[in-house]
């Protein structure tokens, strides 16, 4: 199968939803497996820092958080670019059904860089630059919410959503760089793709085993919340139909 | 790509380029205000202002932290080893990570006497963390660089701790 067979058949319901039973499955074991084996191992075995003793731990949490965070937004953004211009309908399930998952990861790396703040910096708060662009960020989601709710017309609704998802896109590279191009109270970045990170292997090992299963939650959650979506969209189809009477009775 | 695409295509690429200009425009206008802090080169040079609540950052400057023995007076000295510095007044609890050679952040006021008068004191940490054990190793090499946003990339000096802060700014000046 070429790639753009592959990529037509993404964009059908149908096909999704009968291949992506074992991705689902597949993607919440990683995710399990990988985040009780990297918060277990980061929280309780990873050397604590110089300064910052255990406190710095926090970071096994907020930094997973704050880059699903905003990966949740690019792919967001992408499927709104998708459904503008290709109007896929797999790309209106996606924006309808992605924005809590992310909403949430944001709340998480507010909530966890406060706690964080208050014993390292001083203070629970503080209007930089990293930290009001994450504020807009969560802004971003609840406006696709509330947007995607303001609209009973489902089309027009997840036209206007995906207008604002795209658009919203912009926000991300001023989180990424809010710390190079102003001053910050907020430290620079933790991994880079172009260097190694700034800590030894027993730190950032925990970190990244951390990182691929917030991933694999994301994913996971992702395809369940989309197979729900889709029999639902389509319960009147006739594979739907078949589904019901078959596999799917209660 | 077909016809309808290509110019539905065309929309989306014109209005995310306008709203990108915009904000770009917007953060350019806006560039002095998105700075949280001024740095010591900024408060030392007068463009600072005086008398107006502030935030301004600093390295605390090694040997410079003199404590009031009856009271929570501190007054220390932030710098950014580039030959700036200001001295700082504070009364009440420095946070845990307050140290010599750490990024701090003052909130308050400066004072006409070039003294900042400061009502909080935030520590800046960076994203170098480290196991405790791995300390002497980088004291040993003085590899390890504090936040750096203070110093110009490219100029690292191997023995700054060991200098007098005067031949210290004498040694950045000529670029180590």
């Amino acid at each position: 199968m070429t790639f753009r067979q592959f990529w037509h058949r993404l964009g059908s319901p149908k096909w999704f939803y009968q291949m992506s039973g074992p991705w689902q499955s597949a993607f919440a074991i990683l995710a399990v497996l990988l985040l009780v084996t990297g918060m277990a191992w980061g929280l309780a075995f990873a050397p604590p820092d110089y300064q910052q003793g255990n406190s710095f731990r926090i970071i096994y949490v907020h930094v997973p958080a704050a880059i699903l965070a905003q990966s949740v937004y690019v792919a967001l953004g992408a499927a709104g670019v998708l459904l503008l211009v290709w109007r896929m309908k797999m790309a209106q399930l996606v924006l309808e059904n992605l924005v809590g998952f992310g909403a949430w990861m944001t709340a998480l790396a507010l909530f966890s860089g406060a706690v964080w703040g208050k014993p390292t910096w001083g203070t629970w708060w503080v209007f930089d630059g990293r930290t009001t662009s994450t504020l807009v960020l969560l802004f971003l989601y609840f406006g696709l919410y509330a947007l995607r709710r303001a609209i009973p017309a489902r089309e027009a609704a997840g036209r206007a959503c995906a207008l604002l998802a795209v658009v919203g896109v912009i926000n991300i590279p001023v989180i990424k760089y809010s710390v190079e191009w102003w001053t910050t109270l907020h430290q620079g970045a933790t991994f880079k793709l172009t260097e190694a990170p700034a800590m030894p292997a027993s730190m950032w090992a925990p970190l990244l085993v951390n990182v691929v299963g917030a991933y694999c939650l994301f994913a996971a959650n992702l395809v369940a919340k989309l197979r729900t979506a889709i029999l639902r969209q389509e319960r009147g189809a006739a594979w739907v139909r078949e589904w019901a009477a078959g596999e799917g009775r209660p | 790509m077909h016809p309808k695409r290509r110019s539905r295509l065309m929309t989306v690429v014109f209005v995310l380029t306008g709203a990108a200009a915009a904000v770009a425009l917007m953060l350019r206008a806006a560039n002095e205000n998105l700075n949280l802090f001024y740095p010591p080169d900024q408060v030392a040079g007068g463009e600072a202002p005086v008398g107006v609540g502030i935030r301004a950052g600093g390295m605390v400057l090694e040997g410079s932290v003199v404590r009031a023995a009856d009271s929570l007076d501190v007054a220390f000295v932030l710098t950014d080893y580039q030959g700036a510095d200001f001295r700082v007044a504070y009364s009440g609890i420095l946070p845990d990570l307050f140290r010599e050679g750490q990024g701090i952040l003052v909130r308050g006021q400066l004072g006409a006497d070039g003294v900042f008068q400061a009502e909080e004191v935030l520590a800046k940490h960076d994203e170098n963390y480290m196991p405790p054990e791995l300390m002497p190793l980088a004291e040993a090499n003085e590899a390890m660089p504090q936040t750096d946003e203070w110093v110009v990339p490219g100029r690292k000096c191997d023995s700054l701790d060991d200098l007098a802060p005067r031949s210290r700014k004498a040694a950045v000046a000529d670029d180590c």
